[in-house]
């Protein structure tokens, strides 16, 4: 029998037992849907961070006080005060590949105006910050150098902050209280929604970072400085350029090792990357599993089928198939069974991360290669789990299948 | 026995066939040295009482088993030391089996049945096969229900299509096992009726039956008692299913 005729009979007895195969198929369709649905969502999470992230601009640079941490080794807390105004002011004097620095100093506490207040964080920061993270002020303007010269009592204020404590009526003038300090707003920001981690990004306060230093935190160093880079074709020589500006002002020599960090936009990317696929592969891997139960669902229903069609294998055995044609006609159907709850699943699948995943506010992207994949693991599920029913079949006695009652 | 009959082409040939089944420790002699030859053209019954060995020879004689010792020799072919795709591919070209309760594939029309064997053959395109199982169908008397499907059929059509199905392959031998066993009166003598008509197209027919009364409509008849031969008789008056069929009282329903 060639294989066209044996595809027929095979789609033929799964027709016939259309409430069973359908059940059958029903794990395969759940499984294969989960997968790709979960693939779509990692997928697309790892598309909107780096959307994200490259609207924070991809050529940001932060540097940070403290050796590179990533071996997760304790460090003095002296070690975190490395970053000083020295550096701040020998950056920009000495710059070349850097466009852009504003050194940060961040207090988070209580914002009071009149009877409202809210919880919010304040960064100290130079003019040049909003041009790094590429902030639009919509209401109002920016501080000066001239204000982070006097160390200005002036802020620059996120919607939530005007929401929450204007009630959404303007608040450019109005004087807010933050640990005691009474600021003058003089900018709003345009809004920027939530990020991926679901962080506020509209509950800000942007104020010159030596009013936040002196004013405010009473601290004498940095908590980082970010700068960008000309193009992010340039981050990896303006690292070398501010490693080697801080190294000297640090007075490191020879083998010290750096006593701060640079890390660029990049490299948070690739990071984050990797932290999403690995999020990804967990969830794949728990959906993966129960593509695994469908298969042994789909061999438990092969074999209640070839021995209740006994005296059919029997007959078939009778008028001339061999063993091997037997075996392959219900490893075909075993592997109809699996494709087509796989196609189902694809479906479904599909439609749900297309249609109901950003329904629900989640970013969701299909990546074509998991509906290939999908389908070929359907095929293997059909072959390795329809196998040992198909030998079942194969090694029948024909004397006793086709009286078999 | 017919020892006259020389000259005719010998489709069947059993030498001294043995046939010992072990259960547990003991030797159970299912056939104990039978030999006969079938000559082309024959209607033979074979007969015996359950315990007589008579399955266990139809199995020998459909290729289905092999013996312990002997040999058995069909249209030419000895088939002792085959292999089982060998036996498989054997009975496809040389064996048309009649089962009692017709064996067909369900919810499947009487033409795809009939085509059973014949997709077995890779000699066949689906045009021939389907030309094939239209002639088989024709020529017992189904030509016009090619598309009924098996649920929609009495039992004596089902057991016409089954007789089709036999015949697809052009067989050297058509096997009969029990085939008027599930039938009443009235449709079993139907039967007969084409199991003569295809006697006198000259087609070898063996029909094995626990049913004497069939013997007197058959041209020769083997008795087997304790797997062995008890009696090997020739019928010089075959007598008429037609007859006999006009003969029976109507049924009730007609």
């Amino acid at each position: 029998m060639n294989i066209l005729n044996l595809f027929k009979v095979s789609i033929n007895a799964v027709a016939n037992n259309k409430m069973r195969s359908f059940l059958s198929m029903l794990g395969i369709i759940i499984g294969v849907a989960a997968v790709i649905i979960m693939m779509a969502i990692g997928q697309g999470s790892k598309e909107s961070i780096r959307k994200e992230l490259s609207t924070m601009g991809t050529n940001l640079l932060t540097i940070r006080p403290g050796a590179d941490m990533r071996g997760g080794v304790r460090q003095d807390p002296s070690a975190m005060q490395t970053l000083k105004m020295a550096d701040y002011q020998r950056i920009v004097a000495e710059k070349k590949y850097v466009t852009y620095v504003s050194p940060e100093v961040t207090s988070g506490g209580q914002v009071i105006y009149g009877n409202n207040n809210t919880n919010t964080t304040v960064y100290g920061e130079s003019p040049d910050y909003l041009d790094i993270k590429q902030w639009v002020v919509e209401e109002g303007d920016c501080f000066t150098e001239e204000d982070v010269h006097k160390a200005a009592k002036v802020a620059v204020v996120g919607k939530t902050i005007v929401t929450e404590l204007f009630n959404g009526a303007d608040p450019i003038g109005k004087t807010i209280r933050f640990k005691s300090i009474p600021m003058r707003i003089i900018g709003v920001l345009k809004s920027k929604g939530y990020n991926s981690w679901g962080m506020d990004q509209d509950n800000v306060i942007i104020a010159p970072y030596t009013t936040v230093m002196k004013r405010i935190n009473a601290q004498t160093y940095f908590s980082s400085i970010v700068c960008s880079a000309i193009t992010e074709e340039l981050s990896d020589a303006a690292i070398e350029e501010l490693t080697q500006i801080l190294r000297e002002n640090h007075k490191l020599k020879g083998e010290a090792v750096d006593d701060f960090t640079i890390r660029s936009q990049a490299e948070m990317m690739e990071t984050m990357s990797t932290t999403m696929d690995t999020v990804t592969l967990i969830l794949v891997v728990a959906a993966a599993f129960s593509l695994l139960v469908a298969g042994i669902g789909i061999m438990n229903i092969m074999l209640v089928s070839v021995t209740e069609r006994t005296k059919e294998i029997g007959l078939r055995m009778a008028v001339g198939a061999t063993g091997a044609v037997i075996s392959l006609q219900f490893l075909i159907e075993s592997v109809v069974i699996s494709v087509t709850g796989g196609l189902l699943g694809i479906l479904v699948g599909f439609s749900v991360s297309e249609f109901v995943v950003p329904m629900v506010g989640m970013p969701s992207s299909v990546p074509a290669w998991s509906i290939y994949v999908s389908f070929l693991v359907c095929v293997v599920i059909g072959i390795l789990f329809g196998y040992i029913p198909a030998q079942k079949a194969a090694n029948m006695d024909p004397i006793e299948a086709i009286r078999h009652e | 026995m017919a020892e006259e009959k020389d000259s005719r082409k010998v489709v069947i040939e059993l030498q001294d066939v043995k046939r010992y089944f072990q259960v547990g420790s003991e030797t159970v002699k299912a056939l104990r040295g039978v030999s006969f030859k079938i000559y082309e053209g024959e209607f033979v019954t074979i007969q015996g009482t359950s315990g007589s060995g008579k399955s266990t020879l139809l199995n020998q004689l459909g290729c289905l088993d092999t013996p312990t010792s002997g040999e058995y020799i069909l249209d030419g072919t000895p088939v002792r030391r085959m292999s089982k795709n060998q036996r498989a591919k054997l009975r496809n070209r040389k064996i048309g089996f009649v089962f009692q309760n017709y064996n067909l594939l369900a919810k499947t029309t009487a033409v795809e049945n009939v085509e059973l064997p014949l997709m077995y053959n890779n000699k066949y395109n689906a045009k021939q096969r389907r030309e094939a199982a239209i002639k088989a169908l024709q020529a017992v008397g189904l030509g016009d229900r090619l598309e009924h499907k098996s649920n929609q059929m009495s039992g004596g059509q089902m057991q016409r299509v089954a007789i089709a199905r036999a015949l697809v392959n052009n067989p050297a031998v058509l096997l009969a096992d029990e085939a008027t066993g599930n039938l009443d009166t009235h449709t079993s003598f139907e039967m007969l009726v084409l199991f003569q008509e295809l006697y006198k197209k000259g087609h070898t027919i063996i029909f094995v039956t626990h049913n004497p009364e069939i013997a007197e409509y058959a041209s020769r008849n083997i008795n087997l008692r304790d797997g062995k031969i008890r009696e090997d008789t020739i019928n010089t008056n075959i007598k008429s299913a037609a007859e006999a069929l006009a003969a029976l009282p109507k049924p009730q329903d007609d």
